[in-house]
């Protein structure tokens, strides 16, 4: 399939909402070019605001525009949105019950030659403490775009993980999407994968190619959302796998790995693989070379696959 | 202002801080220094200027009020029991579980209240949202807000006032209760704001500074603060910690303080005896 610019997809969206409601406003905190909604600002220039350098502003700003009957998309880095801004969206924003839509940029890894400072290996364990929060994650630019639209007429906050980059089509243009509800692409009751957004849903569908050419056959499922989750299919497909995993592009700790401990430990106790990042800062690097030093690979998937069904 | 009008607000705003006292002592602790101080701001505002209908606190096209120092709750309760928006008796519920009135602001509970407060610095970023949202709904209304000396220390109040500045929101008109008071001192000796017009007007703000506690000034200052069409207001009130709860008053230990319900009506008394506060 072609591959598109998630960014072009999630601006395209925008202004196709705001086409349709007076009350979508975006935010930027400077960095409309990465994010790519500079053709919003185009389009609409008195529905954006550019706060300059300032997350904990913007997210501020973007709750008192929702305290006045706007729908706001705030944007900014994962790392700044979740870690800078982490009281005023907790405060202004989720426990006033207001209706702000918080945008990560480059979650995980993908924040690459950005390095450290910027690689949110924790932005999923920051929001998903909120109450009632939705957090989620669009693997493709079809779930990303519908996605996008459910969050828009959600009443309350949600925190989207935005990969900014080009990547290839997973869903049909038909497909539909809810908050809470996991998507299973391949089947096979010798492993579950539970995956959550590009690149772990990516290298996890890459694995089960691989795995089903030498007979070993995988479910992998595109969690959608960390919050809500998918309780009922985790413990149904927990309960017909041999092996069963968790693959984040984040910290094992209190990411999608906690959240599926969760569920099957109150429900159905069994043995969970936490494949991510295992309690480590971030570092600079190629996306590839990243990939491989936190174990985010088809490879690594592979080979903890098979180690589990050899014991 | 006319002396009858003048007279009129004296007596409300003598009446909305008995109300503070008795709430507060009837609790036995709470923030009556900073709700003391800014009894005239509010006094002025709900009986003045503000365009709000306690019947209807919802409506759109109201005039806002955010508290973004939100540990004076207790003052804005106060004021807004008095103008009806819910029975004097909830007064009594402060800080109770299950009470609509917590210590802090919140926007979720307490009919009349615009926008939850208490993690300092955040009301203001949410007042500038605000005027943002009514600028472009149209709307010809105002957003007022209160912010504190010592949440001047934040360094969210100057991305807001930045920001402020930056879109011409002349429909925001500020206050700072300038107490020159915080929890742990004088702010000369904590952590100085000064020089705190200087700042304001650099960061492009339209600066007056008055005496919060004399309604005539204030009057004149938001009058003049309405006619200002190109900038965002700031109007720095010198105002004193406590003012009228001689207990407390200009003490920096009244910031949140203990007392009992019959040091209230002794205070109470006190102060109904004094002819002009």
């Amino acid at each position: 399939m072609a591959e598109k610019e998630m960014r072009q997809v999630y601006t395209e969206t925008l202004i196709e909402l705001a086409e349709k409601d007076p009350n979508i406003v975006v935010l930027e905190a400077d960095l409309m070019k990465s994010t790519g909604t500079a053709s919003f600002a185009k389009k609409f220039p008195d529905r954006f605001f550019d706060v300059g350098v300032a997350e904990a502003n913007m997210v501020g700003i973007a709750s008192g525009l929702s305290a006045v009957g706007k729908i706001p998309f705030a944007a900014t880095f994962a790392c700044f949105a979740t870690r800078r801004a982490h009281d005023q969206f907790f405060i202004s924003a989720n426990y006033a019950k207001l209706n702000v839509k918080l945008i990560g940029a480059d979650p995980g890894v993908t924040a690459a030659f950005n390095g450290g400072t910027h690689m949110p290996f924790e932005d999923i364990a920051l929001t998903r403490v909120i109450p009632d929060l939705i957090v989620f994650e669009p693997s493709d630019p079809v779930s990303l775009k519908k996605l996008l639209i459910k969050s828009a007429y959600h009443k309350g906050c949600t925190y989207m993980r935005l990969h900014r980059k080009a990547t290839n089509t997973i869903y049909n243009e038909t497909e539909e999407f809810e908050f809470g509800k996991g998507k299973i692409l391949t089947k096979g009751n010798d492993a579950v994968v539970f995956a959550l957004g590009v690149v772990c849903v990516n290298e996890a569908l890459k694995a089960a190619q691989i795995l089903s050419n030498e007979g070993i056959n995988i479910t992998v499922v595109d969690m959608i959302s960390v919050k809500p989750i998918d309780k009922e299919l985790i413990i149904s497909l927990a309960q017909n796998s041999k092996v069963t995993l968790t693959f984040e592009n984040h910290q094992v700790i209190n990411g999608l790995g906690s959240a599926v401990c969760e569920v099957l430990s109150e429900n159905y106790p069994k043995k969970i693989i936490r494949l991510g990042v295992q309690d480590l800062f971030g570092e600079v690097g190629t996306l590839d070379y990243l990939k491989n030093r936190y174990g985010i690979t088809a490879e690594n998937l592979i080979k903890n696959i098979k180690n589990a069904l050899e014991k | 202002m006319e002396a009858q009008t003048l007279l009129k607000l004296k007596n409300q705003a003598k009446e909305i801080r008995k109300l503070i006292i008795s709430m507060i002592g009837n609790l036995g602790v709470g923030h009556i220094g900073g709700s003391l101080s800014i009894v005239e701001i509010l006094t002025i505002l709900y009986y003045k200027y503000l365009n709000v209908d306690p019947k209807n606190p919802d409506k759109m096209d109201r005039d806002r009020f955010v508290l973004s120092k939100g540990h004076a709750g207790p003052a804005l309760y106060a004021t807004l029991a008095s103008k009806g928006f819910f029975p004097i008796e909830w007064l009594n519920t402060l800080n109770q579980g299950g009470t609509r009135l917590p210590s802090h602001c919140d926007r979720t509970k307490t009919p009349g209240v615009d926008m939850t407060a208490g993690s300092l610095g955040q009301g203001f970023s949410a007042a500038v949202g605000m005027a943002l949202g009514c600028r472009l709904d149209k709307l010809n209304n105002h957003i007022y807000c209160i912010i504190g000396d010592g949440e001047s220390n934040e360094g969210q109040i100057w991305e807001a006032a930045m920001a402020a500045s930056q879109f011409k929101l002349s429909n925001i008109i500020a206050f700072t209760d300038y107490n020159k008071m915080q929890i742990d001192g004088y702010l000369h000796v904590i952590m100085n704001i000064e020089d705190i017009t200087s700042k304001w007007l650099s960061f492009g703000w339209y600066v007056q500074r008055v005496n919060g506690h004399d309604l005539e000034q204030l009057d004149f200052a938001i009058n003049r603060a309405l006619n200002e069409k190109c900038r965002p207001s700031m109007i720095i009130c010198d105002t004193i910690k406590g003012k009228g709860f001689y207990p407390g008053e200009g003490k920096v230990e009244s910031h949140n303080m203990t007392f009992d319900k019959n040091m209230a009506a002794e205070a109470i008394e006190k102060l109904e005896k004094e002819n002009d506060l």
